[in-house]
């Protein structure tokens, strides 16, 4: 490559870089500004903005309800994927891969898009709208076809010697999994508790159509509220909660990126 | 294979697998299916007719290809899709991953690095940071901007399409980049090498040696950003698909005809219509995939 191409090439991938960073400034800047606009102001960093969000009861309960969804759901999702995936992975049976396959369909078409008008007309005939446990089974239903497919995989790869070895002791099925496959298959659940957890966690659609009252609300609908809410948006909350908001996230990504590279971010999200 | 049912008999088999049955037949299966219906009646958010709805056969398909906001939606998605997914990025991702191949190291932890977070941080968190940057009176690209003597523009108002477009080839980006990258690292050195020595040009080594290489991949991944771009929701949070319905792609149609104007079973034939785009998407990927195995 010639000197100049490179020196073109480089400039290219810094302006680049810059585009993709430069929107993130605020979050970085804002949350810290003793005069938080929606400007970048630079002033002695202060933590006020952080007190004021501590005061705000609405804030602190919508916490509160994104942690219950989430770590509800990726629970359910582990659970229920890992049996399924589990009792699939030893048995055969025809139209086996057919069966995941057509999971993995429904999965990718019905999106919560297409589906959001069905899924609040079934929420309201279960007596479900303005219910946690709603978008707790409608984030674990769109989950569960990936999250099988994933624990199948990792557990088609544990050895069965450990089982029949178990079987000579007398355990049978709950046994089997519970003591035997479930430890087993600890790296595949953690992938799957990643996946389900970044996307559940910044996920605005589902609770937007399926929860009515600010007391339900988790914290993706009550920054939409605290931003779109009449009057003067509260900027210095707003980003201070953006930014707590976004922390999980951020930890993940610096932690899987340090772990595995960006590589593995390509099975992380969609 | 023999014996394969020894350690667990049927009725355990059975057990294990119905509880994450039952939920996706509930919540994601009937869903799909309920929608059809639902699309053939009058059923609305409140009133009478959310107790009552009654059977209005293909009235509501009638209605939706005789209204102009629908072919607008469609149009919006559209453009949408060819600006932000394909040139956007598609095309965005394919020409990063080649200048980065070559780089390795540092550059490209800093460019997939900052690609890959405008793609995990939170969507809502995103939309606020792009309605900051692109304030008109204080956000940053209008100070940019102005600083080398440009004018103030509101960028949201004046060109809606054209900042959602943008914004979502930002948020995207890194998939495409990510997928393309890993495609690139499976062709052999050699083969890029003995191009070069031979004399071919960047553009004669882009489309004899590296295109045929990942062409497989670069259709995997056009059919499913099209996909995920058509299922948008995030440019909600950014213009609420304005000013005057100009970035007012179909799943915001979708939300604004069955929420806003509380007609449930007129959106749900458009749902189902999107169903059946996605379906086709769907399809499509099965097809490509199938392709490549035999191939």
């Amino acid at each position: 490559m010639p000197k100049y191409g490179r020196a073109v090439l480089l400039i290219f991938l810094t302006l680049i870089a810059l585009w993709f960073l430069l929107p993130l400034l605020w979050l970085l800047v804002t949350p810290f500004s003793k005069e938080p606009s929606l400007g970048i102001s630079l002033t002695v960093p202060t933590l006020k903005n952080f007190y004021e969000l501590a005061q705000a009861k609405t804030a602190l309960l919508a916490f509160k309800n994104s942690l219950i969804i989430s770590i509800g759901s990726v629970a359910l999702v582990v659970l229920l994927a890992s049996l399924a995936g589990y009792a699939l992975s030893r048995s055969e049976f025809i139209g086996k891969d057919a069966l995941i396959t057509l999971l993995l369909i429904f999965s990718s078409v019905v999106t919560g898009v297409a589906a959001m008008v069905p899924i609040y007309a079934l929420c309201q005939k279960l007596h479900l709208i303005d219910s946690l446990l709603a978008v707790v089974l409608v984030f674990s239903a769109g989950f569960l076809p990936t999250a099988i497919f994933i624990l199948k995989d990792f557990i088609d790869r544990v050895p069965r010697a450990y089982e029949e070895a178990a079987l000579v002791d007398g355990s049978r099925g709950t046994d089997l999994f519970g003591r035997i496959v479930f430890p087993l298959i600890g790296p595949g659940a953690a992938v799957v508790a990643v996946l389900c957890f970044v996307n559940i966690w910044s996920n605005f659609l589902v609770p937007f159509i399926l929860i009515r009252t600010n007391r339900k609300a988790p914290i993706s609908i009550a920054i939409y509220q605290f931003f779109t809410e009449v009057g003067i948006p509260r900027i210095g909350l707003i980003s201070a909660y953006s930014l707590i908001y976004a922390l999980p996230v951020l930890v993940i990504y610096f932690w899987v990126s340090k772990k595995y590279g960006f590589g593995f971010f390509g099975g992380l999200k969609g | 294979m023999p014996g394969s049912n020894q350690f667990l008999s049927r009725k355990t088999i059975f057990a294990f697998l119905a509880p994450a049955f039952i939920l996706i037949s509930v919540f994601l299966v009937f869903p799909a299916f309920w929608v059809i219906y639902l699309g053939l009646t009058d059923q609305a958010l409140t009133g009478i007719k959310a107790v009552l709805p009654s059977f209005v056969f293909l009235k509501n398909f009638r209605v939706a290809l005789g209204d102009r906001f629908f072919y607008n939606a469609l149009k919006i998605s559209f453009i949408f899709c060819l600006g932000s997914a394909w040139l956007g990025q598609a095309l965005l991702g394919l020409v990063l991953a080649i200048s980065l191949y070559e780089l390795k190291g540092f550059w490209r932890n800093f460019v997939s690095g900052a690609a890959v977070l405008a793609w995990i941080i939170p969507e809502v968190v995103v939309a606020y940071l792009w309605i900051a940057f692109l304030d008109k009176d204080f956000g940053l690209l209008n100070q940019m901007l102005g600083a080398v003597g440009f004018s103030r523009i509101n960028w949201l108002y004046t060109h809606p399409l054209l900042a959602i477009v943008i914004f979502n080839t930002w948020r995207g980006t890194a998939f495409s980049l990510l997928l393309f990258s890993s495609a690139l690292e499976t062709i052999p050195p050699a083969f890029i090498e003995s191009a070069k020595v031979m004399g071919a040009s960047l553009i004669q080594r882009f489309f004899q040696i590296i295109l045929p290489q990942i062409r497989a991949i670069l259709l995997t991944d056009l059919i499913l950003i099209t996909l995920w771009t058509f299922n948008v929701f995030t440019p909600f949070l950014l213009t609420g698909g304005g000013p005057s319905f100009r970035s007012e792609i179909l799943p915001i149609y979708i939300w604004r005809t069955s929420f806003k104007y509380f007609k449930l079973g007129y959106g749900s034939s458009v749902s189902s219509i999107l169903l059946l785009i996605n379906l086709g998407f769907a399809l499509l990927y099965l097809l490509a995939r199938g392709r490549k195995k035999h191939a």
